[in-house]
C-alpha cells in the first residue's frame, strides 16, 4: 500500500527557501501571503497489506532516514 | 601516522585532503564508500564535496552508507575523525556531532576566504597552533549551523565549539558570518573532542603562492601532535 509523508521545518526555523517564495508572491501582487514554509512530501509504496503495520514501517523510516528530528517534524497522512 | 580518506559518490575534495595529508607526512589511503571497514589509522577524513547528490539533506544518505558505522565506532571508542565540509553535515547526520547545516541565509553558494577564530586549544586539532585565527576557505551552500538550545548550553558548557567566524582581527561579531550560523560556528568537537566538523577547508590553503598557509600550519600541527 501506499502512504504518504509530509516533512515539514519545525515552528521557529529559519526557511531562506520560503521567505524567498513568500516575497516573490508578495512581488507579483499576492500582497495578503504573510508566510510560506517549504516542506517535502513523499509517496512510499510499502510492500504490506495492513494499513497500521505500513505506517509503523514508515514511521521508523521517518525517524531513521526522512525526517532530520533536530529540524524537521514528520506527518504520516 | 595514517590516515584514511573515505570516498563516497560526489565527493569532489578527496583528492585535494589525500595531497594535503600526504604533503604533511601521513601515509593516506583512499576507502570506497561500500567497504565495511578500513585499515588501522590515526586519523580518518570525511571530506567535501555533494555526497550522493546532497539528495534529501546535505550528507543523509552518506550517513546511512556501508563504511559508516566502522567510523561511528572508531569515534566512540577515541579515533580521530575529521569531518570537511559535506563531511561536517555526514557527521552530524550520524548524530555523532549534534546540530544540522542548513541553507545559507541567504539562499546563495558561497566561495571565499575567511578568517576563523580557534575557540579551544585544549584537543589533538589545535593545540600548539601558533596562530588564533586562521584564514581558510570556504565553498558552501549549507553551512548554516542550527542546534537546539540545549546542544547548544551543551556545546558551549563543555568549550565544544571549535572555530567561529571572524574578521582579521578576530572580531565574532555577525556582520563577519557568511552563512547565518548560530554563533557564527564554523566548526564543532564533539564531547570527547576527538571528532572535529568544520565547514571550511584547510586543505586548499596549502601552497603559499596559491592560496595561503593557514591551511599547512593546520595540517602540520595536526601531524605533530599525532607523534
Amino acid at each position: 500500500m501506499k502512504v504518504k509523508v509530509v516533512v515539514t521545518l519545525k515552528e521557529g526555523v529559519l526557511d531562506p527557501q520560503g521567505k524567498a517564495i513568500q516575497q516573490t508572491l508578495v512581488g507579483l501582487g499576492f500582497s495578503n501571503v504573510d508566510s510560506v514554509r517549504q516542506g517535502k512530501y513523499f509517496e512510499i509504496d510499502v510492500n504490506e497489506s495492513d494499513e497500521k503495520k505500513a505506517k509503523i514501517k514508515v514511521e521508523e523510516m521517518c525517524k531513521k532516514l526522512l525526517a532530520n528530528l533536530v529540524i524537521e517534524n514528520f506527518n504520516i497522512l | 601516522m595514517k590516515s584514511s580518506v573515505i570516498i563516497f559518490p560526489g565527493s569532489n575534495c578527496d583528492r585535494d585532503m589525500d595531497v594535503a595529508l600526504k604533503k604533511f607526512g601521513f601515509k593516506n589511503q583512499m576507502i570506497w564508500h561500500n567497504d565495511l571497514d578500513f585499515p588501522k589509522s590515526d586519523l580518518v577524513v570525511l571530506p567535501g564535496g555533494f555526497s550522493y547528490g546532497d539528495y534529501l539533506r546535505c550528507g543523509s544518505i552518506a550517513g546511512k552508507s556501508k563504511i559508516i558505522n566502522s567510523v561511528i565506532k572508531y569515534a566512540e571508542s577515541g579515533g580521530l575523525v575529521l569531518g570537511i565540509c559535506n563531511g561536517f553535515q555526514i557527521l552530524t547526520e550520524t548524530g555523532i556531532l549534534p546540530g544540522i547545516l542548513q541553507q545559507n541565509k541567504d539562499i546563495e553558494f558561497i566561495c571565499k576566504n575567511v578568517h576563523v577564530k580557534i575557540n579551544d586549544k585544549s584537543n589533538k586539532y589545535f593545540k600548539n597552533i601558533k596562530k588564533d585565527i586562521l584564514e581558510l576557505h570556504i565553498a558552501h551552500n549549507e553551512g548554516n549551523y542550527f542546534c537546539s538550545n540545549d546542544d547548544l548550553k551543551s556545546l558551549e558548557d563543555n568549550s565544544q565549539i571549535a572555530i567561529k567566524y571572524c574578521n582579521s582581527k578576530g572580531d565574532c561579531n555577525y556582520n563577519f558570518n557568511p552563512n547565518g550560523a548560530l554563533k557564527n560556528i564554523a566548526g564543532i568537537f564533539n564531547k570527547g573532542k576527538n571528532v572535529l566538523g568544520m565547514m571550511p577547508h584547510p586543505e586548499r590553503m596549502i601552497d603559499k603562492y596559491l592560496s595561503g598557509e593557514d591551511g599547512s600550519l593546520f595540517f602540520e600541527n595536526l601531524i605533530g601532535n599525532l607523534k
